[in-house]
Parts: C-alpha cells; structure tokens; sequence
C-alpha cells in the first residue's frame, strides 16, 4: 500500500526536481559558471551570484546525514515506523535532501551509512527516496 | 549593557487563563493578558502607545496565532505611535526585540506586546495531526522539502536529536532528566498544565513518537496568552516595578535558512543569536543566574544551553544527570515548568518566566530573591533569538 504524503505543488521552477525521477534520475540544479550545485531551487547562484544555472543529473549515491525513526501516525492511513532523513549527496559537501530511507529495516538505517536515490511515484510528482547500499 | 537596547526596560508582564480546550476567543484571552501587564506595570491604557507581536494574524492556522494587531487596538481603543506584527524576523520574541528598538529609537514609551494561541481548542474541534497541511493541499517555499518526507516537526527536530546524541554522546537517560526536571518546576506552578509527578522510568518506558524523541519530549498544546511590557527607560518613573534592563538581545541568523542545511546539525539558529549577544554585553555567561530556553522539543534545551555558551556541548550530557538544571541547580532552566509541562505560550512564556524570577514573584518555585541576570533563548531550528535581562540599572 502506497504511504498517504502531502505532495509538492509542481511548478515550472521546482518541476526539475520533482519529476526527473520518471526517466530515473535525480536532477539538481547547478552553477555553469562556478560549478556550484544548487538545493533547493533558486534563479541565482548563490556563492558567484550567477544567473546561468541549469538541473543536471547527479549520480544519486549518498551517506546518511542524520535520520529519525517515526512511530507517530500523523496522517490517515500513514505506515509506520518510516525514517525521516537527512542525506548528503556525493557530488558536494553540505548538499543534502530530506527524504525517507525506504525498503530496509528502519532499526538498521545508521549516521554514515551509503545510501542510494530510489523515486516512489505519485500523481504528477516522482519523489526521490533512498534506500540503504550493501549490507 | 549595550548602550542601544539598555534603553528599553521591562515595566510589567500579564498572563491570560492557560489551559486545555478553554473555548474561549483568541481576543478575550488577549485582553485579559494585556490588561494584566499593563496593570501590573502601574500603568493605564491610555499610557500604552505601541504594540507589537508575532507572528502576526494566520487566518489559515487559527490555533497558531488568532489575533491580529488591529483587532487589539480596536478591543482596548489604543492611540499608537508604533505597531508591529511579523512572522519573518528573529522567532517568536522577534516582536519583542522589535518592540525594544522602537523604545530605543523614540517612536513609542510603553509597547504592549502579546503572543496568544488558541491550538488546544482548535484541534479539538478539528482533530487534525500533522503540523502543517492535510492530504488534499499542495505546498510550496522550503516546507515542500520537508512536509512530504515528514508532516510533524518532531521529524524536523529528531534528526538534529539524533545527530546530537550521536556527537556528543547524550543518552536517553540524560535527555530524559529536561523532562523530568521540568515536570518537578510545573508541580510548583500552580497555573502550569501537567501537574502530576513524571519519573525517569516513566520517561524510558513512554512510546517514542520519533527518535531519539518520545511522547514527554514533546510540548503540549494550550490555549492561553502572554503580555509584556517594553517601556523606554526614561519613560519608566514611579511605576509600580523595578525596571528589568534589556542587557542585549541577538536575532543574528548567518547559517542556511533551512531545517536541513545548516552544516553542523547539532547547532540551529540559536547558536549565531548566542555568539552575537555576547558581543553585546560586558556581561559575560558566568553572570547569568538563571536560563528559560525554548523547549518545543527538549533536545532544544541542551541546544540552547550550548548555544548561549552556558555550558559546553561535550559536558551536557553530566550537567543534566547531576541536576544543574534543577531550582536546586548550578544553572535552573525553565523554571515554571517550560512548554514541556507548562503548555506551549511559544517562548513568551519563557520571557514571561524570567522576569517572574528576577522580579521574585515565583512563589514555590522561586529560585532565590538575589536573582540578577536572566537569559532567555527562544526558537527552533531556523528560528532563534535571545536576550539578556537584569535588575542592574
């Protein structure tokens, strides 16, 4: 059964981020001029104050920031535990997502672990997740 | 004191009823709060020529903030000089430090300022469960980053939990003595919401609503109001109380405005409000007697306490188990309980608190009547401000 979640409302400027997960990939934007990667979206960059930015695909690869196991059903229908996390893309220091480390034992999720993008679809919106690399 | 902000006093404080599912109006409970502060000040209606809160009215999260600016000014007829209302400044006592400088500048001598929430008896009536939204709205800005993952704050705030406990190596058992601490004040406090005792073993065998966080570290929802206040120092003659010194407040903010992207999670906004308000002050962290620091969630103590530099993060953990933060304590913090026990006044209450003690109004709880300095820290993760009260003058 699908996780009951209160969605995004797509736009043209969030679009990149919410739905590139449907051909797979996980899209940030990023800096032409710096090389700067972006989150969350922004017409500017903001370390140059460049205006040529543009989403690019990333490889998806992670490490666990920091997580929380939830026990609290806060919305109808809502499976739990999940975990809640903060995970820190391999492509720069300090970007990082919210997400949920999914299709593991949330007893297992732990600080520094590698972690890889997954998308759960819903409606218009293909939501990045994550789920646990290796053992 | 900074030459600045000293120019501001505290002259009064007034509290409405608080409690769960009083079904009484956001206005009334304002007024009655209002009409508290400015009688305990010594002053009359007529005296109050500005008025400030925050976050301003939210007509879509009534329980939140009910009561708007102009509907106070129409309720008690006011003649202002200044007013103020705003979600977007330093959290919740951002009204009170706009408040400070307004006195400080000349455009007001006596500024009412009021936070009053309703969220007990609107989410009785609506049964409602997640922080923010429900299932058939969309969002946008930074909460449609967070909400879809995760629709309570106790998510946003157990990561840094988690990440904390994991640096500095706070145990359950430690973090479980803000709980228990705070239970002990409210017993004291007779207006307080949670009276019955709360032990340790109580605390570890209480259901987890998100790690490391459970149900005791969570604040509770109220229905009540705060009033305070802020008079010009030179405005403040022959009141009915000695004037409270505003020693130095900080709102600085210099990290990710963001839930997720600070890049020490065991800090918040907080921590740059504290480094900065030491800059303000001659005053120094040994010279506070006593702390009210912002406990939505009560990994929010520990935080604040390092944040304010009050003690180090590596000694936290030993300063709760050994009770510092007790009455009895080196450092007593949340003195009448805190949101954890008192019910969420959302940081005004703190305020409210420290000028209690410093005026040795505290009753069962009061820490000692030789009380000089307070600090108050208010606010969690992007949010943070501070300040510094005192009897000086």
């Amino acid at each position: 059964m699908e996780q009951p979640r209160i969605l995004p409302l797509v736009t043209e400027d969030n679009a990149y981020f919410w739905t590139s997960g449907q051909h797979g990939e996980l899209h940030i934007l990023r800096c032409r001029s710096c090389g700067h990667y972006i989150h969350e979206y922004s017409p500017l960059c903001p370390r140059c104050r460049g205006r040529e930015i543009a989403p690019e695909a990333v490889s998806g690869r992670a490490v666990v920031a920091s997580f929380t196991i939830n026990h609290q059903p806060w919305l109808p229908g809502m499976q739990v535990p999940y975990v809640y996390a903060i995970v820190e893309l391999a492509e720069q220091e300090g970007l990082r997502l919210t997400t949920n480390i999914v299709n593991c034992d949330p007893g297992e999720v732990a600080i520094g672990d590698p972690v890889t993008v997954a998308f759960q679809h819903y409606d218009d919106v293909w939501l990045p997740v994550f789920e646990r690399v290796g053992p | 004191m900074n030459p600045g902000e000293s120019n501001a006093v505290i002259t009064g404080i007034g509290q409405s009823q608080v409690g769960r599912r009083l079904m009484r109006s956001g206005l009334d409970l304002t007024a009655e709060a209002a009409l508290a502060a400015i009688g305990h000040a010594g002053l009359s209606v007529e005296d109050i020529d500005g008025l400030s809160s925050w976050p301003g009215k939210l007509a879509d999260n009534p329980g939140m903030s009910p009561v708007s600016v102009s509907e106070v000014k129409e309720a008690l007829e006011l003649r202002l000089n200044w007013f103020n209302a705003g979600m977007e400044t330093a959290g919740q006592l951002g009204g009170v430090f706009n408040a400070i400088m307004a006195v400080a500048t000349g455009q007001a001598r006596h500024v009412l300022c009021y936070r009053t929430l309703i969220e007990s008896s609107i989410q009785g009536m609506a049964r409602r469960g997640a922080s923010h939204g429900s299932l058939d709205t969309r969002l946008g800005d930074h909460l449609q980053y967070l909400i879809p993952y995760g629709p309570s704050a106790s998510n946003w705030t157990g990561v840094f939990a988690q990440r904390y406990c994991h640096d500095h190596g706070l145990t359950r058992e430690q973090l479980g003595q803000v709980a228990v601490t705070l239970r002990a004040n409210a017993r004291k406090n007779p207006v307080a919401v949670y009276q019955e005792p709360l032990t340790l073993e109580d605390y570890l065998a209480a259901r987890m609503i998100s790690t490391p966080l459970c149900l005791y570290d969570c604040d509770v929802p109220i229905d009540g109001a705060t009033a305070i206040i802020v008079s010009a120092r030179d405005a403040c003659g022959g009141l009915a109380n000695p004037p409270l010194t505003v020693e130095a407040f900080s709102g600085a903010h210099r990290e990710r405005d963001s839930w997720y992207q600070r890049p020490d999670l065991t800090t918040m906004a907080a921590h740059d409000a504290g480094a900065a308000l030491w800059q303000r002050t001659r005053l120094t962290p040994a010279d506070v007697d006593i702390a009210q620091v912002y406990d939505g969630f009560s990994i929010y103590v520990p935080m604040w306490l390092n944040a304010l530099q009050l003690v180090a993060a590596k000694d936290t953990g030993a300063f709760l188990a050994e009770g510092g933060h007790s009455l009895a304590g080196r450092l007593p913090i949340n003195t009448g309980g805190g949101q954890l026990s008192a019910g969420r006044l959302h940081g005004f209450g703190h305020l409210h608190e420290a000028c209690v003690q410093l005026w040795g109004l505290g009753g069962e709880r009061q820490v000692n009547t030789h009380l000089e300095v307070a600090a108050v820290g208010v606010g969690g993760g992007p949010l943070g401000g501070c300040m510094l009260l005192s009897r000086h003058n």
